[in-house]
């Protein structure tokens, strides 16, 4: 008598997450979405304002090298009330920097279900979809969600006069952007989530004063 | 031998001083209130989320747009199928009292008849709408199909 092989249970894809709040209101995005996490101080100085009136929730872009970065307020996006945010995401493959209040914890996700079709707005945009953790659900933001491609069109026609002035990112007189000569690491975005940038650990001199070592975020602290 | 009669089965839920009804093939199940999630969306007819047997339902209070005012205080969540183009999902209406499942026969809606309302039956010397939910819940604008289709997996991944 043969007995029945035994069957190996598929392994549960997992996917690491980072749990933050914009004015009070828990999200999660995934960690791999995560090119950078920085102190909204590091930002002093470099973030350019915008002469935008049409988008509210976008006030402020920075440069590094030849790409700039839109600085999107959380609250205003999710129309959720004001809050002082205190750390900023750079967001992996977008033009992406977002302004949250905080980090909650790290976690990891080993199921996302896709938003309800009942939901049937600009949402759908916004959200990968939504997961349980902890009993408690949480919508999972989609990096490109953040910025249309329209709105950045919009964001882009809105530099191009200063840029004939003055190409964004000259610092004559100004401190150093934050973004140039900054940790970005690469784009790979099979980068784990333990790979978000520490700022001011791969600082390679001095001229990042910009980045304090006290503003950056070491993933390794977040709560697990 | 009593006579075949065409009377479906239907599920009645009270809205504080009205009923209406629903097929009943298309409940899933009646459930005492739950914790709420709420998060940031642009769709108003939904509360919310409930987490129900490892699903996340979305919340949808329909009494505003039956009865013209929204519901103070609920005693279930009834548990409804609602179709899509791409398949059926769950979807938590909130009630105000027991419900109740009846046989009665239905009077298909006419014309005149507001697009939620799929039919009127008759029970207990009262006229009963029965509900399209289709029309009466939120979803994409695609056409909704007729028939019952099989629910899609639900999960991205997992």
């Amino acid at each position: 008598m043969r007995l029945p092989i035994p069957t190996k249970a598929p392994p549960v894809r997992t996917e690491q997450i980072i749990l933050f709040r914009v004015s009070g209101q828990l999200f999660a995005v995934s960690s791999a979405s995560v090119q950078e996490v920085r102190s909204v101080d590091t930002l002093a100085g470099a973030a350019r304002e915008i002469a935008q009136a049409g988008l509210r929730k976008v006030r402020h872009v920075v440069q590094r090298g030849e790409h700039f970065f839109y600085v999107v307020n959380g609250a205003m996006h999710f129309g959720l009330p004001p809050f002082a945010p205190a750390l900023v995401f750079v967001l992996r493959r977008t033009r992406t920097a977002l302004l949250i209040d905080g980090i909650e914890k790290m976690t990891t996700m080993t199921r996302l279900q896709a938003l309800p079709q009942a939901f049937c707005n600009e949402e759908r945009d916004w959200y990968r979809g939504v997961t349980a953790i902890d009993q408690t659900v949480v919508p999972v933001v989609k990096p490109e969600g953040f910025l249309t491609p329209d709105e950045l069109f919009v964001l882009d026609s809105s530099l191009e006069p200063k840029d004939s002035a003055s190409q964004p990112g000259d610092s004559a007189g100004a401190p150093p952007s934050v973004f140039e000569g900054g940790p970005f690491r690469s784009s790979d975005a099979n980068d784990s989530a333990m790979q978000i940038a520490v700022s001011g650990s791969e600082a390679p001199d001095s001229s990042l004063s910009g980045f304090p070592q006290s503003d950056t975020i070491d993933p390794a602290s977040f709560p697990q | 031998m009593t006579p075949q009669t065409d009377s479906e089965s239907f599920v009645l839920l009270r809205l504080a001083e009205r009923r209406f009804a629903v097929a009943a093939g298309d409940i899933a199940e009646l459930v005492a209130p739950s914790r709420i999630f709420r998060f940031p969306h642009h769709t108003k007819e939904i509360e919310g989320v409930i987490l129900r047997r490892g699903r996340i339902v979305p919340v949808c209070d329909v009494a505003a747009r039956l009865i013209g005012k929204n519901l103070r205080s609920r005693r279930f969540y009834l548990i409804a199928q609602r179709r899509y183009a791409t398949g059926t999902e769950w979807i938590a209406l909130p009630v105000t009292g027991d419900c109740e499942l009846i046989s009665a026969e239905m009077i298909p809606a006419s014309e005149a008849d507001l697009p939620h309302v799929s039919g009127w039956l008759s029970h207990d010397g009262d006229v009963i709408e029965v509900l399209n939910l289709n029309a009466l819940t939120p979803g994409p604008l695609a056409a909704q199909p007729t028939a019952p289709v099989e629910a899609l997996p639900q999960e991205a991944h997992s």
